[in-house]
């Protein structure tokens, strides 16, 4: 086992090598490159001249790539054209926010998706097989920002239920030790605050768990499918198991397989999603920021934030293999 | 298929968690509906929540020239002038009287006694010239024109140039104290366009102490400048009549009345920016009543907020014109200029594709600027004229070259592809052949209608900085030759130096009326349109009035309900 995570480690270490090469190449083919896209209409050859001395951009391409690689490494990433401020700490800031609500999207998603999809597929060819794969194909076509402008019209301009955007109330006046705003409003003692909290997340959280949602859903209701119908299957149910320890130790074992690698997947898809859905809820996470980022070419924290979401991707796939291995003893094996 | 019953009962306990977890946040509404959640209210604790478009850069005058960081800096400093509100006619600021010598180089602030920062300290004359000082002897850094536009645009250089964009001469001088009530800011060379200047936020004066004490410092680290004084993140020190209180970037900024205040206290206790860079969310968030106004409605929303919201509009401060290249083909005949110009329907274009409130333009600068000149030759749409005068510009199969920006949207353009093509079909109509050209507006399309003048007809604008016809005529103009315009007339270029150094008000307007009379009898271009941007409030918002240059007081808002 330790030889296989040691295995899967050391093959990280190309990927992230030429995800830095794709990256810092890209930020600098962008057409008219960072000092003339700051300066806009107001730009004179002069003012991008200087622009281009201060940030280094006049110096030869290999040059700016090894103080990028220099600079990753001490995970200096420069700072944000938006705010001036180091994009680590930018990061940091945010990162809380975008965890929490990733973390509510995925158990939305999770919490109805994977029973959805079991019950589906126990009903298959049913009104509400029928209706679930119907349901579940919406959700994955819908676009993200259009179900957050309908979810907002029905829950907060409509029913007045729901905030439209934001994490916290603006009125209230609350501490937030740790950026998680749910757990600050709970550790200082305030459950108003970590309520509000809370009910700021919803929304959001249901447009941006919809896709991974139907998804699972869809996974699910096709694993049980083709488990149920395994020769192993009908030995357990004929030697007379009990009906839970087929499902628990037979079907689901087995069914729930392709499902955690979907989950993984989607965790990597949360991250985009983020993208979209925070800018729609003007909520103040890591994919708010990356959008204004590409909006104003602010090329340190573009880099700097696709480098974090594509590491935090391929460290989640890392763990679905490792948990893989775990289930799956077979895995191991190869 | 089996049904094993057990973990059917799990597994539909689990789904009925996941459900009720949503159904629980979606019922458990507490006490809040729509619009019931400002805080507003009566008594003395009242709140407004503003849907900003973003964050500010920093909250400091000096280093920003976008208007999101204006606006909050606007109330929480002032400035030696003022504008009367909605207009931009100057008047009174920190600075109760000013006037210059007879050489127009050496201007006497008289300014207002008593007034207090909101750190307890006086403001005076050394606290004048201590931020002009500071702005003059910005080093390395902080002279990047992407952090002091203003002060380069207005005063030019400093005093050492550490990097070669920086101009290379400075029109300020040195400021003098005589007295606590007297600043004295000499120039090196004349000039009266610094006074309309002056009202900009980015010349707030900012309290010395505050400024000793947090630091303004700015450096560069990697690829980007980095603020490292905390004064304009986050103890910014004025003396307006709102002090800074927090500041979440990309959740809040909140700033609260300042009790000491000299002049006419806030209304409202606490005034929160909550940033909202979508504009659809904007528009949610106030209908959802999470907020009580906001900025930049989108011109599709307008009517609709109407109906149960407070639209206001804020009058136009840009132009956008169709630019005649002199030097390229045939447009150095003045009769051919005058057939475009005929042909244009520049009414039916705004009708079509501007949003309401936009009007046509008739010069180089927006009716709300002094120096307007109501009485300018006009070329109203006439394709009998446009035919006539291009007969008589003797021109056999006349054909110009048309230029228009690709992937980008203005203030005064919001769509350059539909002013082109309506353009387009207008001077076909009259006989003119028109070529096509079209580039990417950054860098292609500015570099090759201003620098490389290579375009001969082309669409382009400008958005004023602050209010004096020097930033539009004289930006356009003031210089002999531009490659853009190709266009030089030493009356039109002596009479912008003279008004510009005028120190006398009535008379720079009159020059600048003239200016304009004579530059549209020459007809360098076509300006086509002044276009507004609106605000929308909550219907208990009041007091709330629009500026052309978005200088807009939040102190003289209320709240007037419950």
């Amino acid at each position: 086992m330790l030889r296989f995570v040691a295995r899967r480690l050391i093959q990280l270490v190309p990927i992230l090598f030429g995800l830095s090469i794709l990256l810092f190449v890209w930020v600098r083919a962008l057409p008219g490159g960072p000092a003339q896209a700051l300066l806009g209409e107001k730009a004179t050859p002069e003012r991008v001249a200087a622009i281009e001395a201060q940030f280094g951009l006049n110096e030869p391409i290999w040059k700016q790539y090894l103080a990028f690689l220099g600079r990753i490494v001490r995970l200096d990433f420069g700072s944000s054209l938006q705010t001036n401020q180091p994009v680590v700490d930018e990061m940091l800031r945010r990162f809380p926010a975008t965890i929490e609500l990733a973390i509510l999207a995925l158990l939305i998603a999770v919490a109805i998706g994977i029973p959805l999809g079991y019950l589906a597929a126990k009903r298959h060819n049913t009104w509400f097989d029928g209706t679930s794969v119907a349901l579940s194909l919406l959700g994955i076509a819908i676009p993200v920002f259009f179900l957050a402008y309908l979810l907002k019209f029905l829950f907060a301009v409509k029913l007045g239920w729901l905030p439209t955007t934001g994490r916290q109330d603006p009125r209230l006046d609350v501490a937030h030790p740790t950026g998680f705003y749910v757990l600050d409003g709970l550790i200082t003692g305030n459950p108003a605050a970590a309520w509000d909290a809370f009910k700021h997340l919803v929304l959001p959280a249901l447009a941006l768990g919809t896709i991974p949602l139907a998804i699972i859903a869809r996974i699910t209701r096709a694993s049980v499918l083709d488990v149920v119908n395994e020769d192993y299957v009908r030995t357990a149910e004929a030697k007379g198991l009990q009906a839970r320890t087929v499902t628990r130790r037979h079907v689901l074992r087995n069914a729930l397989l392709p499902v955690i690698t979907v989950i993984g997947l989607q965790l990597g898809l949360l991250m985009s999603g983020a993208v979209l859905t925070e800018t729609v809820f003007a909520y103040s996470g890591v994919g708010k920021f990356l959008a204004d980022g590409l909006l104003k070419r602010d090329f340190p924290t573009i880099q700097a934030f696709i480098l974090v979401i594509a590491v935090s991707y391929v460290i989640v796939n890392l763990v679905v293999d490792i948990l893989y291995g775990l289930i799956d003893p077979r895995v191991r094996v190869r | 298929m089996r049904v094993h019953t057990r973990s059917r009962r799990v597994l539909l306990g689990f789904a009925a968690a996941g459900a009720s977890l949503a159904l629980v946040a979606g019922c458990a509404s507490s006490s809040s509906t729509p619009g019931d959640n400002s805080g507003g209210g009566g008594g003395d604790d009242k709140t407004l929540v503003f849907g900003a478009s973003a964050d500010p850069q920093v909250i400091y005058g000096p280093y920003v020239s976008d208007g999101e960081s204006l606006r909050v800096i606007d109330q929480i400093f002032e400035t030696l002038v003022a504008l009367k509100p909605g207009t931009t006619e100057v008047q009174p600021g920190l600075a109760e009287s000013w006037s210059a010598s007879e050489n127009n180089l050496d201007w006497t602030f008289k300014l207002r006694e008593g007034v207090k920062f909101h750190d307890g300290t006086d403001f005076n004359a050394d606290a004048v010239c201590f931020n002009f000082e500071r702005w003059y002897n910005f080093k390395g850094a902080a002279q990047d024109s992407n952090l002091t536009y203003y002060w380069q645009t207005v005063f030019g250089g400093f005093k050492t140039r550490d990097n070669d964009a920086v101009p290379e001469t400075s029109i300020y001088k040195s400021c003098d104290a005589p007295d606590a009530t007297t600043a004295v800011i000499h120039l090196t060379s004349p000039n009266s366009s610094f006074i309309p200047a002056l009202v900009i936020p980015a010349f707030s004066i900012a309290s010395p102490t505050a400024l000793d004490k947090y630091g303004d410092s700015v450096e560069v680290s990697g690829d980007s400048v980095n603020f490292t004084g905390t004064f304009g993140t986050e103890h910014p020190v004025g003396t307006g009549p709102y002090a800074f209180k927090s500041w979440t970037p990309g959740d809040k900024l909140e700033i609260v009345r300042y009790d000491d205040y000299w002049g006419d206290k806030a209304k409202i206790k606490t005034v929160i920016f909550k940033p909202i860079a979508d504009g659809p969310a904007r528009k949610q968030a106030l209908e959802a009543g999470d907020i009580d106004g906001y900025d930049f409605v989108a011109p599709e929303d307008i009517t609709a907020l109407q109906a149960s919201y407070q639209v206001l509009e804020r009058p136009a401060f840009n132009v956008g014109y169709l630019g005649m290249n002199q030097n390229s083909g045939d447009l150095g005949n003045q009769k051919f200029r005058e057939a475009i110009a005929y042909s244009l329907d520049r009414e039916s274009l705004l009708k079509a594709k501007y949003p309401p409130g936009s009007e046509v333009a008739t010069q180089f600068m927006p009716p709300t600027l002094w120096g307007w000149n109501p009485d300018v030759v006009t070329y109203p749409y006439d394709p009998a004229k446009a035919k006539a005068a291009l007969q008589e510009s003797g021109i056999k199969n006349p054909s110009v070259e048309f230029w228009y920006p690709s992937g980008v949207s203005r203030p005064y353009m919001p769509d350059p592809t539909a002013v082109f093509q309506a353009f387009k079909a207008n001077l076909e109509a009259v006989g003119i052949k028109v070529v096509p050209k079209t580039a990417a507006w950054t860098p292609d399309y500015l570099k090759a209608v201003q620098q490389d003048g290579k375009a001969g007809l082309y669409l382009l604008g400008w958005t004023g900085d602050w209010a004096d016809p020097s930033n539009f005529i004289g930006t356009f103009f003031g210089r002999a030759n531009s490659p853009d315009w190709g266009y030089t007339d030493q009356a039109v270029q002596d009479g912008l130096k003279a008004a510009l150094q005028e120190p006398d008000q009535a008379k720079r307007e009159q020059m600048y009326k003239d200016l304009n009379a004579k530059i549209m009898e020459d007809l360098p271009g076509v300006p086509f349109v002044h276009n507004k941007s609106f605000l929308a409030f909550q219907t208990y918002v009041t007091g709330y009035t629009p500026s052309p240059v978005s200088l807009e007081q939040f102190a003289a808002v209320d709240i007037t309900k419950g």
